[in-house]
């Protein structure tokens, strides 16, 4: 078997373009990458059927000829997942669009908290601010 | 008898067929999916008797000539895994029914919840049954797909934002599932789990290292393993506590047995292990530094979850007979006693009104009950002798002790650590929501609690008894992991041993397919 380069090439540079889309804060733009990562995989299935052939039904071509149907089976299971998971990615963001009128990806929840602490500048419960009685100066010096 | 190895994943979409044509009789419903899920505890334990006298079984389905069609496989392995899972999500499932109407509106449609729920099962049961790469991956997209359902919920802003995260996260690795599957067929033109494990000795070793390391990579984000593990404690605590209950309990637990499956099977002798070791001190401190700073009940179990999973991994990445058995006896105690926890936080909630310790306090007073629930599951995760969590860590750190290097050393120091700071933040939920008084009698009543959902407190309500009876159930089946930790431990032992002797590749191709 002989792997076909153009082929790996063209997958390689769907998953680049993917990854970068991915790494957008919008999530249609999220989607689109998804998208274009699960393609460029799809892709990948076929480099890994090998040489091309006649189209794998029974009495059309001698088994010798024909192309490894396995790679299609699987290609045409995962196009149906990702088609699945458009479909319900695009409605998680309209219902973000509804609530928030964008579709930006939100910080996570201890990201924000520490942020707004760090803002605050807000020292823990168990820091004490005291002074000595007699000569007044600080118990925790700079 | 092998005709039985499909019947969970029959029953499980059989029930949620019918569940989701029947909307308008939510008792029908209810009574529908109670008695397939049942019945898949039932094939579970036979599975699981059966196993234990044979040894591994296998069915080729669609009657394929032997190594291309699908197969599924049983070993004592996967079907002790298939038990607890169903036990636990029936228990969660009767939880669930348990909610009063009110809830019910808000946290668990009927309509949805049920069909969904029964899927999730579905998958989860593909997942532990598969013979093959591909089947695993579709396992694995069944069970994403109806948890994409479950934690978007109802559509409320928090659950978006959360679901977001988990869906990009879960898609990003489906993508390099398939990635690695699509490698492993150009290297060896099969993905049958078996086939492989003939196969992959032939090729060369930096092939077999990248597809090791494409599949490791791949499953430490399904398992939330450290450094790929953030997406976990952000995305579980917001949803309804059954929902956050069986999540915990099953879905990462089917990345650590896919780890174990992949590991023993197709790469028995690999550098990897020390990674993987390294990795398991990570999760296992990170994590519980990450819970004891958190003031939420949820959001602190989430982190002790990932914290725990490193106890899992460093029995994997011992590649020793012992370590193996202990991880298999620490998953099937995790899967149970995290769940546990959840529901009697969904519990601590309708009691005091929120989840959030700040908003806590005298619950022991105002119901034992609770704090008696609360209080056997929480010392065994922390590993508490005479619990099952205590077997399961003393096994590992033996089995650690026995490898010897310095690596173990320091995961064992890591692990005692672990669990020390584990039973401080179970302390300090106990501390804070049991002791003292109820928030209402302090002199200065906390202005806005919140809780992991962004909802404010609500008035205390009282438990409905089927909750309690089916936390009650759950909590009595860890007592059971303990009380009965003898055999299976024996079983898990018997497992581990299985895992290396060849009798899986001797069930699944009996003929020997080169």
């Amino acid at each position: 078997m002989t792997a076909n380069l153009a082929l790996a090439v063209t997958a390689g540079i769907l998953v680049a373009c993917g990854v970068y889309l991915l790494l957008e804060r919008s999530l249609t733009r999220i989607l689109l990458g998804i998208l274009i990562i699960s393609n460029g995989v799809n892709l990948l299935f076929i480099v890994a059927a090998g040489d091309p052939g006649a189209a794998p039904i029974i009495g059309t071509a001698t088994p010798e000829d024909t192309s490894d149907p396995l790679p299609q089976v699987m290609v045409l299971t995962a196009i149906v997942i990702t088609m699945g998971v458009a479909a319900f990615v695009l409605t998680v963001a309209y219902r973000s669009f509804q609530l928030h009128g964008h579709d930006e990806v939100a910080d996570d929840v201890e990201d924000a908290r520490i942020r707004h602490l760090a803002e605050l500048d807000d020292p823990s419960d168990s820091y004490e601010d005291t002074t000595f009685s007699d000569t007044g100066e600080d118990v925790v010096s700079e | 008898m092998p005709n039985l190895l499909p019947v969970p994943m029959l029953l499980a979409i059989a029930g949620a067929a019918v569940a989701l044509v029947l909307p308008r009789r939510p008792g029908v419903q209810r009574l529908v999916s109670v008695v397939s899920l049942s019945a898949v505890v039932a094939v579970a334990g036979v599975l699981m008797w059966w196993t234990n006298q044979v040894g591994p079984v296998a069915l080729w389905l669609g009657g394929w000539p032997e190594p291309l069609g699908i197969a599924l496989v049983a070993d004592r392995l996967s079907a002790l895994m298939l038990f607890v899972a169903s036990v636990v999500a029936l228990c969660v499932l009767l939880f669930a029914t348990g909610q009063d109407s009110d809830e019910q509106r808000r946290e668990t449609p009927v309509s949805i919840f049920h069909p969904t729920f029964l899927l999730l099962m579905a998958g989860v049961s593909n997942a532990f049954l598969a013979g093959d790469l591909f089947n695993l991956f579709v396992g694995f997209e069944i069970l994403l797909f109806a948890s994409y359902v479950l934690l978007t919920l109802g559509g409320t802003p928090d659950r978006i934002r959360a679901g977001t995260t988990y869906i990009v996260v879960a898609l990003l690795s489906s993508a390099l599932f398939l990635v690695s599957i699509s490698s492993i067929y150009a290297a060896t033109g099969t993905v049958n789990l078996a086939h492989l494990s003939v196969r992959l000795r032939d090729i060369t070793y930096p092939v077999q290292l990248l597809l090791e390391v494409l599949l490791v990579v791949t499953f430490a984000v399904k398992a939330a393993m450290f450094p790929l593990s953030a997406w976990l404690p952000d995305s579980y605590p917001t949803a309804p506590a059954p929902v956050t209950a069986v999540f915990a309990g099953l879905l990462t637990k089917v990345g650590v047995y896919a780890i174990i499956r992949t590991e023993t099977l197709l790469f028995p002798e690999s550098p990897v292990n020390d990674v993987l070791m390294a990795a398991a001190l990570l999760t296992m401190v990170v994590g519980i530094l990450g819970a004891i700073a958190q003031a939420e009940i949820k959001r602190m179990l989430s982190f002790t979850l990932v914290s725990h999973i490193g106890y899992m991994v460093f029995g994997i990445s011992l590649a020793s007979e012992d370590g193996m058995a202990a991880a298999i006896f620490y998953a099937a105690h995790h899967i149970t006693i995290q769940a546990t926890l959840f529901l009697v936080t969904g519990l601590i909630e309708r009691r005091g009104g929120t989840s959030s310790l700040d908003g806590l306090g005298g619950l022991l007073r105002v119901a034992p009950v609770l704090a008696l629930l609360f209080f056997l599951p929480a010392m065994n995760l922390a590993g508490i002798p005479p619990f099952s969590g205590f077997i399961g860590k003393l096994g590992l750190l033996q089995a650690g002790a026995a490898d010897g290097s310095a690596l173990a050393w320091a995961v064992i120091v890591g692990g005692v650590l672990t669990s020390l700071l584990t039973l401080i933040a179970m302390a300090k939920v106990w501390n804070r929501a049991f002791w003292g008084v109820t928030p209402a009698q302090r002199p200065q009543p906390p202005l806005d609690v919140v809780d992991a959902d962004g909802v404010a407190a609500r008035d205390p309500r009282p438990m409905p008894p089927l909750q309690v009876g089916a936390t009650m159930a759950l909590v009595a089946f860890g007592l059971a992991l303990t009380v009965f930790a003898g055999p299976l431990y024996e079983y898990t032992h018997a497992a581990a041993a299985a895992l290396r002797d060849g009798s899986y590749l001797a069930a699944v191709l009996p003929e020997g397919v080169r």
